[in-house]
């Protein structure tokens, strides 16, 4: 664990979550959320130290393969097969302020949309020069970068005949243990994102367009890799300039 | 028209589905070699203050079935009730313990366990002091935003009794769901999702 340098850390409480922008818990068109959703209302609790502190990861942690999903499980000399990207973007809170410092980490099927795992029964065939994770850490300007494979889109048990659209999974952890967060970042001009029981799930579509990702030519590198760019909003934090604080806090 | 705040929105959360552990925990999902251990998978060492302590517990659907793919992460203070985190003002934290713990369930069974620390005692906002707890952060399959709770400690009695945090649970039959029964230096701690005995998740 490591301070951030230079910025005077922040502990004001964070905003409240806008829990009608993120899906509820109960969405029966997700099958698995009917027996898994809290059904009784949820205690609101105002950050306390416990919530508005979180964990801090260094750069001491990040092997140098970490943020490439094409050569980090790979054989060496080879790569993993598939449709070759840049996926970069920066975190940001809801003030629109950059947050450094943040640990990104992401999970993805193969290209041919085989996850590696031994749960997984899709027919399709694993890439042995594919595991499927990698990670990264924001830089001082919140901007994170790695490079994978596309991810091919896949069937999965809900209805008779439900796919998921091709995604990424990303975690991440801002500066306090209240903006932990995990969502999926989905690729522009994809038709199949609007029939996905998951992504219904959220009842905003401005929502859903936020996890869209933008091909982002002016990036994609010639000769190599398209671009990718998505940004993810965490929740931002109160001023603390006018907070009363009380004896001994 | 006004003019406009222009606040951001909060990415919205989409569930972590049966496969975080690829992404989160790659060694214990038999991807190895691309991280040297899981994230979180250790919170102490020799030099770590604090009593040292064993947490256990499953996570429960609506049919008190356990949950065998969801993951949990903890945070809690050190010994003395401090964070280690840059946002904690009041001191430095123990150099040893990082807080923070991150543990698959069983894939049959549907335990987890952390081997970590009793923490000390943190302020509320107002400045009382709060009982000993541990911040819980649970997703899975099914689960479309991760579920905030805490756990508190069944032999702290008199400091649960004045708890500025359990003292605002209305139903006060609920409180039991956030104390881990104690036995000697072992603890265990079962999350109901749903039923009789849902668990008081938070809105934090
Ligand atoms: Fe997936």
């Amino acid at each position: 664990m490591t301070d951030l340098s230079n910025s005077k850390p922040e502990t004001g409480a964070f905003f409240p979550r806008d829990r009608l922008w993120h899906p509820p818990g109960l969405t029966p068109g997700y099958k698995t959320s009917v027996l898994r959703s809290p059904q009784k209302a949820l205690l609101s609790l105002d950050g306390t130290v416990s919530e508005i502190t979180g964990p801090v990861f260094g750069h001491s942690i990040l092997g140098e393969l970490d943020n490439d999903l094409i050569h980090n499980f790979a054989k060496s000399g080879e790569s993993a097969i598939g449709e070759r990207l840049v996926v970069h973007g920066r975190v940001l809170d809801e003030r629109g302020r950059p947050v450094p410092g943040a640990l990104l980490e992401f999970w993805q099927a193969n290209a041919g949309g085989r996850y590696r795992h031994k749960k997984e029964t899709y027919l399709a065939p694993l890439d042995p020069n594919f595991g499927g994770c990698g990670r990264t850490i924001t830089d001082a300007n919140g901007h994170y970068a790695f490079r994978t494979v596309k991810p091919g889109p896949y069937p999965w048990p809900n209805g008779v005949n439900d796919w998921r659209p091709a995604h990424i999974h990303f975690s991440v952890f801002g500066h306090g243990f209240a903006q932990r967060l995990i969502t999926q970042m989905y690729f522009e001009g994809d038709p199949m994102i609007w029939k996905c029981p998951i992504v219904q799930t959220i009842p905003d579509k401005a929502a859903i367009e936020q996890l869209v990702a933008a091909l982002d030519w002016g990036n994609t590198i010639p000769m190599d890799a398209r671009a990718y760019k998505f940004d993810i909003v965490l929740r931002g934090r109160r001023s603390t300039l006018f907070e009363n604080r009380m004896e001994g806090n | 028209m006004v003019q406009s705040l222009g606040f951001l929105k909060e990415s919205a959360s989409q569930t972590a589905g049966p496969y975080v552990h690829i992404g989160l925990t790659p060694n214990f999902a038999s991807i190895g070699g691309v991280y040297e251990t899981d994230l979180g998978a250790t919170m102490v060492n020799d030099k770590t203050l604090g009593r040292r302590i064993t947490i256990s517990g499953r996570v429960l659907d609506g049919t008190g079935t356990p949950l065998r793919d969801a993951l949990i992460e903890i945070w809690q203070a050190d010994a003395s009730g401090l964070y280690n985190s840059p946002s904690e003002l009041r001191g430095s934290a123990d150099p040893n313990f990082a807080g923070w713990g991150r543990c698959p369930t069983h894939g049959e069974t549907g335990e987890y366990r952390f081997e970590t620390i009793k923490p000390g005692r943190a302020p509320f906002r107002d400045g009382r002091l709060m009982a000993p707890h541990i911040s819980f952060w649970i997703v899975a399959r099914g689960i479309n935003l991760g579920l905030n709770t805490r756990m508190y400690f069944g032999d702290e009695e008199t400091a649960n009794a004045e708890d500025p945090v359990l003292a605002r649970i209305e139903h006060r039959i609920r409180v039991p769901t956030l104390i881990a029964a104690a036995n000697g230096d072992t603890y265990r701690f079962d999350i109901h999702l749903q039923g009789e005995k849902e668990t008081v998740f938070f809105d934090i």
